[in-house]
């Protein structure tokens, strides 16, 4: 069987009083942090770096605690923003049934994809993802529904619940502060749940855990759905904050910029990805006066951060706080 | 005019020859993927970088050389078979001992410098590259019209996979790799050098990828996305095959072709997808793929 170290370097131990303390004071800077940012930077910026936090913390939740790379997760959040996209374009549904309705389709499509890519491990597992991933792609690019290479543009904010004008930058901010700081509390609590204790058993020696008599098939494929449904939540606040859903949501370089975010901010971590999606978002933004160079330098962070920066930004300063 | 199933039999048998290349190309590269995972434990993403380098290679020793397709299909996969040495030297023989997901990251990495630096100086638009005079033409074979170049493509490429598979599976090398595969540390036991035999598998696996580069480069246009497209359906192949034979990942490649083809006949909306398709179906019935020893 396989003895190489799991891909989680920081492997958490178990939970301490005093390390759930130190979770909940980075949580209070967090949620200050983002409260306070908009009054200092773009809130457009901000918003669509919480969408892509969300996305990497989903993401996380399979590679950092199950063991689980998924290579396409692309296909759950690109769908869920075209379906929530549509939904409040083409039917007029109100923001918070069309963000709803795309994650259920993220959610449905984890179960489908879920359930055949557990059916083989390890670098099988990460081909089979991507692969599925690119089917959708390509369905994406023959329907009608996705406007194929134009996309569906100027989707409507609409109002929340019918009442909050969500053009108002404000109201748009607090809603996606609060689906992001809400998707990040339940990607905890799952991770710090007996749930969430048994998908760490089954990364560290699923073996092991079969014999203590868990069904593993199980449990990944329920931390695939939900993975998969967070990040069609992302998906979906992002087709309507930044009221745009194309094929660059769900084609194979956003798989691949989703694991980028979470092996710079930390596979593993907590924090990491979060870290990660503002650290990599913030260098695009930045960069994007140099084209198609940014796709070496995220190549050159990849190779860097494989080879010498395993932990990730957030994994190293825990480290250093360790010793 | 002659029909099969209400099909035109020359489109139909003009769709089989497309399926026949796709899947020369198929069994090229998920033929150099499973040598390499079996030495080296590595998916390697670059793969696709690797065969679009074999066709810009063949490019840009037209344009700055002249040195005509023959010579590129010799000089092409020496030179980023080199290229892959040098990386498997540098970078990949850091990742041996940790999990075999890095090696997919580190070369998914690559495979984005490569096709970033590509674009950069190609742009994204494809780049024509001109057909050897002795490869024009055809033969009329009364049912259809059969290009050279395309019969070249398909015998040069089964001749190389069935040499591939002779080498590995006849050859007192090919038994070395095999034992090498199984289990390293025995073999270095016995005198054989292995860090030296993973370095030159990773070579080769890098100039195969190349070697189908330079055959693809007159039917595709050369640009810099070729290859980043073509390696994520090898991957499905690979998956329906599975990686634990080599005359598998032979037959997973034409196969696919074939059918692949035929779909663009019968079914034209599901031609990029059936692959896929035909993955997830593999994965319900065998898990373990068509080939594969276990899970």
């Amino acid at each position: 069987m396989d003895t190489t170290p799991s891909l989680a370097v920081t492997g958490s131990r178990q939970p301490s009083a005093l390390r759930r303390n130190g979770d909940m004071i980075f949580f209070a800077i967090m949620i200050v942090g983002l409260i306070v940012a908009p009054f200092f930077t773009y809130p457009l910026f901000l918003m669509q770096a919480m969408c892509f936090a969300l996305f990497a913390c989903a993401f996380n939740l399979l590679i950092g605690y199950v063991g689980l790379l998924s290579f396409g997760h692309a296909l759950y959040f690109g769908w869920a923003s075209y379906v929530c996209a549509y939904a409040a374009k083409g039917w007029g549904l109100t923001p918070e049934l069309a963000i709803l309705l795309g994650t259920l389709t993220a959610a449905v499509l984890g179960l489908v994809a879920g359930s055949l890519a557990i059916r083989r491990q390890g670098i099988y597992f990460a081909m089979i993802t991507l692969a599925l991933a690119q089917m959708m792609y390509f369905v994406a690019l023959r329907a009608k529904f996705t406007g194929g290479e134009d996309g569906i543009q100027a989707v409507p904010r609409g109002y929340l619940f019918g009442l909050i004008d969500l053009r108002n930058t404000t109201a748009m901010y607090i809603v996606v502060l609060v689906i992001f700081l809400a998707g990040f509390f339940l990607i905890y609590r799952i991770i710090h749940s007996p749930f969430g204790e048994v998908l760490k058993a089954i990364r560290e020696n699923e073996p092991r855990a079969i014999s203590l008599g868990y069904r593993t098939e199980r449990y990944k494929l329920i931390a695939f759905v939900l993975s998969a449904s967070l990040a069609g939540l992302a998906g979906s606040t992002k087709a309507i904050t930044l009221q745009i859903a194309s094929l660059t949501d769900v084609n194979w370089p956003m798989s691949g910029e989703v694991v980028l975010m979470t092996l710079v901010g930390g596979l593993g971590t907590i924090f990491g990805p979060v870290v990660g999606a503002f650290v990599i978002l913030f260098m695009q933004f930045k960069l994007s006066v140099v084209g198609e160079w940014v796709l070496v330098i995220q190549g050159v962070i990849f190779v860097t951060c494989v080879l010498l920066f395993r932990r990730g930004i957030v994994g190293e300063i825990a480290a250093l706080f360790k010793r | 005019m002659v029909t099969i199933f209400g099909i035109p039999s020359a489109a139909l048998f003009g769709q089989l020859l497309i399926g026949l290349i796709n899947g020369s190309f198929y069994a090229l590269l998920s033929l150099g993927l499973a040598v390499i995972f079996g030495m080296l434990n590595i998916i390697n993403f670059a793969h696709g970088a690797q065969y679009m380098l074999g066709a810009v290679a063949a490019f840009l020793l037209l344009q700055w050389t002249g040195l005509g397709y023959w010579t590129a299909l010799i000089v092409a996969p020496l030179v980023v078979g080199a290229f892959g040495i040098i990386i498997e030297r540098t970078l990949l023989q850091w990742l041996y001992k940790l999990d075999h997901l890095y090696g997919l990251l580190l070369t998914f990495g690559l495979a984005l410098i490569v096709e970033g630096i590509a674009r950069n100086f190609l742009g994204s638009a494809g780049l024509p590259y001109t057909l050897p005079d002795s490869l024009r033409g055809g033969q009329n074979l009364g049912f259809m019209f059969l290009p050279n170049y395309r019969a070249w493509v398909i015998v040069a490429s089964l001749a190389v996979c069935i040499a591939t598979w002779l080498v590995i599976e006849r050859t007192r090398l090919g038994a070395y790799l095999r034992a090498a595969t199984e289990n390293p540390t025995l073999v270095r036991a016995f005198g054989i050098n292995v860090p030296l035999m993973i370095t030159l598998t990773y070579g080769f696996g890098v100039a195969l990828a190349a070697f189908a580069g330079v055959m693809a480069a007159p039917i595709y246009n050369v640009s810099p996305q070729m290859g980043s497209e073509l390696i994520i359906v090898v991957f499905a192949v690979v998956v329906i095959g599975g990686m634990g034979s080599i005359l598998g990942a032979i037959v997973t490649g034409f196969g696919l072709g074939i059918v692949e083809g035929l779909t663009k006949v019968f079914f034209p909306e599901a031609s990029n997808t059936v692959i896929f398709v035909v993955m997830a179906i593999v994965l319900l019935v065998r898990p373990a793929g068509l080939f594969g020893r276990r899970a």
